[in-house]
């Protein structure tokens, strides 16, 4: 893992809203903002790619089907693996993240956020949906390994005109900011890395130890289970 | 260089007429295919196994050894002989056999499967997939190189001066390649052993298996079988050809459209751009198939798929024409000519019985007469070792 304190922050910002102006795109910008003039409080800089999960639709249905990653979603792949923090939004449907937030992340190997900081954000037309980011969108990213921020976001349409959505986003960037300072992402996979489950190629195509002393790699080697190989 | 072609044997609606064939229909179909290869000039068919509708080819060497019989030249084989699901010791059998009525035109591709209700059927365990191929494996060596074989494991019932026949052909037991594509320990096994590893190369990108086929190239040299160039190594393909690539795109699509694994998923256009899927021209298929060597290295054995999705018979027909007249011969000569001269061959009985005997006579084992005890023993054949002596459980 490289340093960042010589670098700026890379932070992705992905967004599932679909329409235009998007609500889902406002909070997500809005949260990015805030993390820059946090993280610059600190004396840090941030580089923030936007991630519009729309343009990925085309490719979608392959990912889906038959795993099939075409170059939109390696380019998306790439720019999660690399980045320090992630900020993540959807719109809420039908009581739960969007179809097209949760096929994303479902597609993405288990390995490739482990540790990584994130902040999750969620709209909606009513209050109603507010825990939607707590019990559903958390949970994937605790089944994702993420360091997920304890502040999430979510912006019912009457939140946008409440200044305490204002303090909630700031208190999730300030949250993400910290998180990424620590480097905690670096400390927990330099230290741990092994302890995760992997598949070869997993991680986005980066995960490539291959571990010759394994009991399965002596069993390759004409060895037994349990034993050293029979002569 | 070997060329072929491999089935999946799936039985599968022809999207466009909506007629699905019968299984008596489709086991003549591939009986012509696998004889067409060789009227046109391949020399490798191989089948899959798979024990669920809509597939058929649930014993292939029952099929394989028929094919055997009907040509003349073709080398028949798998893709793949499930190492997980049969047990070792009827695979040690049913394939010695083969390769005794093929008089040596057989070799076979080991492989996990990939229809994970399958484990059941034959008592085995799902979540003990790998380690059971491996073990499996280590065993069906054995039982291939020595007559009598002491052998204890975790999966299977323990042997005690056991003996596979008949022997292998010659004693010379069919070469054995190992298919994966993102499995490390597959390709150590096949490192291990000398044997050959095959990367299927037909839904994914080849960066899947681009790294496990250098992986497998380097045990190769580092178990001492030779260089890492000299490593046996396999591909499969894809295609779909036509006069022209307008023709093949017209012509495939529907096929493409609603094919299994990744029918309703990406576009063709995508697919091919991604794959090794090529649908065009004779020379569009020379020039990407041209391109895996660039990423695999010089290879051995090249294997196309062309009679899935409900393609029917006669157009499977005229792609091997395609195949054999337009294609694979401009692919044997610039691949002569571009290859490293250290590539090796792939092996063939006969290269494996010179490389074993030389100029002397290969053995030729004739069984003991029946004693009535030699039903388990430690000297099965009248030059068995007198050295091995059965180690059976005290009573």
């Amino acid at each position: 893992m490289t340093s960042t304190d010589q670098r700026p922050f890379r932070v992705v910002v992905v967004n599932a809203g679909v329409s235009d102006p998007s609500s889902t795109k406002m909070l997500a910008d809005r949260l990015a903002l805030r993390v820059e003039a946090a993280a610059q409080r600190d004396g840090h800089t941030v580089e923030t790619q936007n991630l519009d999960l729309r343009e990925l639709l085309p490719e979608l249905s392959g990912a889906l089907a038959s795993g099939h990653l075409g170059p939109r979603f390696t380019a998306a792949i790439e720019a999660l693996a690399a980045a320090d923090g992630i900020i993540a939004t959807a719109p809420v449907y039908k009581a739960g993240p969007s179809g097209l937030f949760s096929s994303f992340f479902q597609v993405l190997d288990n390995d490739l956020l482990i540790a990584k900081p994130v902040i999750l954000g969620a709209t909606a037309g009513t209050a109603r949906h507010a825990l939607v980011v707590d019990e559903q969108m958390r949970s994937m990213f605790a089944y994702l390994r993420t360091m997920t921020a304890p502040t999430s976001v979510f912006a019912s349409t009457e939140d946008w005109q409440d200044n305490s959505l204002g303090k909630r986003i700031d208190r999730a960037a300030r949250e993400l900011v910290v998180l990424m300072e620590t480097g905690v992402e670096a400390r927990i996979k330099d230290t741990s890395w092994n302890s995760y489950q992997h598949e070869f190629g997993s991680a986005g195509g980066n995960e490539l130890g291959i571990d010759l002393g394994s009991d399965l790699m002596r069993l390759a080697a004409g060895g037994t289970l349990g034993g050293p190989a029979r002569s | 260089m070997q060329y072929g072609i491999f089935s999946v044997s799936d039985i599968t609606r022809d999207p466009v007429s909506g007629e699905t064939p019968s299984e008596a229909e489709r086991i003549d179909a591939i009986v012509k295919i696998a004889t067409h290869a060789e009227e046109v000039g391949l020399d490798v068919f191989a089948i899959g196994e798979h024990h669920n509708p809509p597939f058929f080819s649930s014993s292939p060497t029952t099929l394989l050894a028929h094919i055997a019989a009907l040509t003349e030249r073709l080398i028949v084989t798998t893709s793949t002989t499930l190492i997980t699901t049969n047990d070792p010791v009827r695979l040690a059998e049913e394939y010695a056999m083969l390769q005794h009525l093929s008089k040596g035109r057989m070799d076979l591709m080991l492989g996990r499967g990939n229809t994970g209700p399958v484990y059941p059927w034959f008592g085995q365990d799902i979540r003990q997939s790998l380690p059971l191929a491996l073990e499996n494996y280590n065993l069906l060596h054995r039982l291939w190189h020595e007559d009598v074989v002491d052998w204890e494991g975790k999966f299977r019932t323990p042997l005690q001066g056991f003996t596979s026949t008949p022997r292998p052909l010659d004693d010379v037991p069919p070469f054995v390649w190992h298919g994966s594509i993102r499995t490390p320990e597959i390709a150590e096994q096949a490192a291990y052993y000398g044997n050959g590893f095959f990367a299927n190369n037909i839904f994914w990108p080849k960066e899947h298996y681009q790294r496990l086929i250098a992986f497998y190239r380097e045990r190769f040299e580092h178990y001492g079988h030779g260089t890492a160039k000299q490593a046996i190594v396999g591909l499969g393909g894809q295609a779909y050809i036509a006069k022209t690539s307008q023709e093949a795109k017209k012509e495939f699509r529907p096929y493409f459209n609603e094919a299994p694994v990744y029918g309703n998923g990406p576009t063709m256009e995508e697919f091919t751009e991604a794959t090794p899927l090529t649908v065009g021209s004779p020379q569009e298929v020379i020039d990407k198939t041209l391109t895996f060597r660039e990423w695999a290295g010089d290879y051995q054995r090249q294997l196309f798929l062309m009679d899935h999705a409900g393609l029917p018979l006669k157009t499977v027909l005229k792609q091997l024409d395609l195949l054999g007249e337009e294609v694979i011969p401009v692919l044997r000569k610039e691949t002569e000519a571009r290859k490293d001269p250290e590539t090796p061959e792939a092996p063939t009985h006969a290269s494996l019985v010179a490389a074993k005997y030389g100029d002397a006579a290969p053995r030729q084992p004739r069984p003991n007469a029946n004693r009535g005890d030699n039903v388990t023993g430690a000297s099965p054949y009248q030059d068995s070792s007198e050295e091995f002596q059965a180690d059976y459980p005290a009573l």
